[in-house]
């Protein structure tokens, strides 16, 4: 016994020195909180029903849970055999064990009607101002608006690479309040409009779940399903992938920034602007320092969470660095791994096809004539243009 | 009355069991048709897997202490939670039960054997190669299987050659388990002693012959499932890879076709067990027997039609969700009514609070708000903020915990004075108790907040917030995992061993008789090797002996009970 004291009160030494590190971050608003013991706060009307339903369901059962539980914490205090108590001899009584079971049954069926009502509400998709498709990646979403203001748009939300090496470096020091949450581009929709969301996914199963906005769908590959929401205040909500979906599945948070109607206005514009000068020239023919400074932008977001920044892979994740694909002269087959994946005895590399021909045929140059490797091999878009398809 | 209790009878029998024809050494063991040594066997086989799934579960714990990765990997912490899950569940929750079935249900029935007993033989035996194989996943290339216990497809296709080695073992389990079912299914309903029907049968065995036939159910679908994954993996089908226009969310669907009634097939025996224990240590017998066999059947029933509640947020039409969604707030109503004949039961009573009577009440208390969570959660608007948190892991926490293992524990503390012939030490029990209870609420309940607050389940690492409630789950862990730790040392290798005060025959009645029925109290303890070797002649309530004669080591007279 006494040595389960010692450890616990070590643990509890332990517990007192950790806990500055621990209290060091702030409430994040539209995120989670410290110790927060209750759902978000809603900004829709979703979600504070869910949220009214919630505290329903908790008061309702808590009631009957006191109420039946004082009755056997009563019997066991009054019916003891120490306090003298004789047994009685009852064993059955049709009229109690009817009521008992009607009574809770009525109970369910009062419980049912409102999420009854809440759940239809929340399954109603028609008539969306704005919609957008979200495919989960491993491990990332790409979001394109389908329909209504911003026809067009389309990017990759990733999580901030400098995050991702905080958690490997054990998350510690000062850190910053949206650890795990901030993402490259988050998602801009406007305030006060029917956002439809449909869900699929490029590999495996993920979930988009933003709780104050009460919504969850899971994106599943081959299919596509939809969900809904209409935010009722600006400001930025925070959610996650909610559904196992490989090792990075904690490092692929969903942002979602709801703007006022002309901001929305000024950010699409923006947007448009932003891709009609990012549109590259598949035809152009790149420099090799010119290729490896973008290659290595495409390396610390895509591929650096696997490879690793110093290219040396570990455990399933192949290296790079000294790699015999990537110091093969010829450049298809790595053009290849990269577009299509690769499923080995212990893995899967995924496939990159979505990024764009210039962007893979940077990170290729990018592999080719970084660490040990000095290959000297240069990686047109052209030449990846030409293995799509093959 | 007092005649039956026979307080000085263990004396001579220190070693019982040599004398009864038992075989010894390794053939005891690797050649057993005895269902009192293959119910040992299962048993111990469970408790050592729930030590190696704890250990897991405590590796998962000591990650999260803090946020960011500091002692493995986010790969390694995959194949952690679903090593945990696999190991728990296939492991150590269904063997231990039917372990409990292969000891207690021919000694309540009066049975002499298992119907099959080499058929039992093999059922056992083909645990350990399974077991193997799963443990031995972990040295495999690419390590474990890190899809989850759940298995979804696609990410099962990413998974390395251990994945096979999962399926393979989960195909041996699953052979193994309806082999169990059959025997226990054949064994209650054909060698009951005379003069014991259905209706008047234990209530542990009325569960577990519900149980035994949603194990038959269910099993082959869970083979299925596994094996079109296989196939899927190694021969180019396409049933859940969407590249080939396959489905995965019917993996889902036929996944929880097995997965919803295998969460009954682990809490149904658990049932019986407190059913048993409270109304011996309420000195009462059970209220509203019939009503809880037809509760204990409805919850069976109901089982097969709710098994897409696990699936709210794939995407149903609004219908489907709905009538899942009622279907499963339905559960909540037979499952009620046993916990009011639970307390029906205790009331006006006279009760004694010995370790398996706190160990029931500890489960009625703490089952009870994991079913309360599962009502909340079977509410699909709820479940969409909820699904996939920790608010998920720690309902099914409460009910596999405090629900199975808690009941495990009582049905141990009640019945191991008949296996082992020797009282564990009370005070101990005790200790254990309430070290369980306390750390069990401290590693779970904060799971509750962390999961309203939305932390997904299967994280390795988490946003800062979350981190003051891990800290204390993981505390909570620690300590739960040593009271287990505490458990085998201190109650469980003693008893083993044979240290402890001689046990009599009927370790939980009072001298006027009052307290614990039925026939597996009628033999000696430690039971001899075989009991039962002529059907015995049973009372008007099937809970006592007429004759000696079927018990030819007992030399002191019987005398019938006078009324009831």
């Amino acid at each position: 016994m006494k040595s389960i004291f010692n450890k616990t009160a070590s643990m509890l030494l332990a517990l007192g020195a950790l806990s500055p590190a621990a209290h060091a971050v702030n409430d994040l608003p539209g995120g989670p909180g410290n110790w927060q013991l209750n759902l978000h706060p809603g900004v829709t009307r979703i979600a504070e029903e869910q949220s009214w339903l919630h505290w329903f369901m908790l008061i309702t059962c808590l009631v009957i849970f006191i109420a039946v539980f004082s009755v056997m914490f009563y019997s066991i205090w009054k019916h003891r055999k120490s306090v003298g108590h004789k047994p009685a001899n009852f064993h059955e009584s049709v009229t109690v064990e009817v009521v008992w079971t009607i009574i809770p049954f009525l109970i369910v069926i009062g419980m049912a009607l409102p999420a009854t009502k809440v759940l239809v509400a929340s399954k109603d998709t028609s008539n969306a101002d704005l919609t957008i498709k979200a495919t989960g990646y491993q491990w990332k979403w790409g979001y394109d608006y389908l329909k209504g203001e911003g026809e067009g748009v389309s990017f990759l939300s990733t999580l901030d690479p400098t995050h991702r090496e905080m958690s490997n470096e054990g998350a510690k020091g000062q850190m910053p309040d949206d650890y795990l949450l901030k993402v490259d581009n988050p998602l801009v929709v406007p305030v006060n409009k029917k956002v439809r969301i449909i869900t699929t996914a490029n590999d495996v199963i993920h979930s988009w779940g933003v709780p104050s906005l009460g919504v969850k769908q899971d994106a599943i590959p081959g299919f596509v399903r939809d969900t809904w929401f209409r935010a009722e205040k600006t400001g930025d909500f925070y959610g996650q992938c909610y559904e196992l979906c490989g090792k990075e599945h904690a490092y692929m948070p969903i942002h979602v920034k709801v703007v006022s109607a002309q901001e929305y206005t000024g950010w699409v514009q923006g947007e448009m602007k932003k891709a009609a000068a990012k549109q590259d020239d598949p035809t152009k023919v790149w420099a090799l320092q010119d290729l490896v400074a973008r290659g290595e932008k495409v390396y610390a977001a895509n591929c650096a969470a696997c490879h690793q920044p110093n290219g040396k892979g570990g455990g399933p994740i192949k290296p790079l660095d000294g790699s015999p694909v990537v110091l093969d002269p010829d450049k298809s087959k790595q053009i290849q791994v990269v577009l299509n994946g690769r499923t080995t005895p212990t893995g899967q590399m995924p496939s990159w096809k979505q990024l764009s021909d210039t962007d893979i045929a940077a990170v290729i140059t990018f592999t080719k004539n970084n660490w040990s490797n000095h290959t000297g091999q240069v990686v047109q878009p052209a030449e990846v243009q030409a293995q799509r398809g093959k | 009355m007092s005649a039956v209790l026979h307080p000085d009878h263990h004396a001579s029998d220190e070693h019982g069991h040599e004398h009864h024809g038992a075989p010894t050494g390794w053939r005891r063991w690797v050649y057993a048709t005895n269902h009192k040594d293959i119910g040992t066997m299962y048993l111990l086989f469970a408790f050592f897997n729930l030590m190696v799934g704890g250990a897991l579960a405590m590796l998962i714990r000591a990650e999260l202490f803090q946020p960011g990765l500091q002692i493995v990997n986010p790969e390694l912490f995959n194949q952690l939670t679903t090593m945990h899950g696999l190991i728990m569940v296939f492991g150590a929750i269904m063997p231990a039960f039917v372990g409990f079935a292969n000891w207690m249900i021919p000694l309540q029935i009066g049975a002499a054997d298992m119907a099959f007993a080499r058929m039992n033989n093999f059922s056992f035996w083909l645990l350990i190669p399974a077991g193997l194989m799963l443990l031995g996943s972990f040295f495999m290339p690419g390590g474990a299987p890190a899809a989850g216990w759940t298995l979804y497809a696609p990410l099962t296709l990413q998974m390395g050659p251990s994945m096979d080695a999962a399926i393979f073992a989960l195909h041996i389990l699953g052979a193994s388990s309806i082999m169990g079912s059959i025997n226990i299914i054949v064994t209650i309903l054909n060698m009951r002693a005379p003069g014991m029907p259905l209706m008047k049968m234990p209530m542990f065995a009325w569960t577990w012959l519900i149980t035994a036939y949603l194990l038959i159910a269910v099993m082959p679908v869970l083979a299925g499932a596994i094996t079109m994954t296989l196939t899927d993996r190694h021969f180019g089908t396409t049933f859940f890879n969407p590249g080939g226009g396959g489905d995965p969310v019917m993996f889902q669907h036929i996944f929880w076709f097995f997965g919803h009634p295998e969460v009954y097939i682990m809490i149904l025996p658990a049932f019986g067990i407190i059913s048993q224990v409270v109304p011996a240590f309420s000195r009462k017998r059970l209220f509203g027997y019939a009503s809880m066999v037809y509760a204990t059947s409805s919850i069976a029933i109901l089982s097969f039609i709710v098994w897409a509640h696990h699936m709210f947020t794939t995407g149903m039409p609004v219908t489907g969700q709905l009538f899942f969604m009622y279907a499963t707030m339905l559960i909540a109503v037979p499952t009620a009514v046993k916990i009011f004949n639970w307390i029906a039961t205790m009331w006006q009573g006279s009760m004694t609070l010995e370790t398996p009577m706190l160990f029931a009440i500890g489960f009625i208390f703490v089952f009870t708000i994991g079913g309360f969570t599962g009502l909340i959660l079977a509410m699909a608007p709820i479940d969409l903020l909820l699904q996939d948190t920790y608010y998920v892991v720690a309902h099914f926490h409460y009910v596999l915990v405090a629900g199975s293992l808690f009941a495990m524990f009582a049905g141990f503390y009640y019945w191991s004075p008949k296996w082992t012939g020797v009282m564990y030490n009370e005070k101990a029990g005790k200790w254990h108790f309430w070290l369980s209870l306390v750390f069990f609420n401290l590693t779970f309940f904060p799971m509750h907040f962390l999961g309203l607050a939305g932390m997904p389940r299967r994280y390795a690492d988490y946003p800062m917030q979350f981190a003051d409630f891990n800290m204390i789950v993981s505390l909570g862990a620690f300590g739960f995992g040593l009271a287990q730790v505490y458990f085998l040392f201190a109650v469980l290798l003693p008893v083993m061993r044979g240290r402890g005060e001689p046990a009599p025959q009927r370790p939980w009645n009072d001298p006027d008789g009052k307290g614990a029925e039925g026939l597996e109290w009628e033999v000696p303890s430690p039971a001899p090797f075989h009991t039962f070797e002529t059907p015995p002649r049973l009372d008007p309530t099937a809970t006592r002996i007429l004759d000696a004669r079927v018990m030819p080591e007992r030399h002191e007279p019987v005398v019938v009970p006078t009324g009831h």
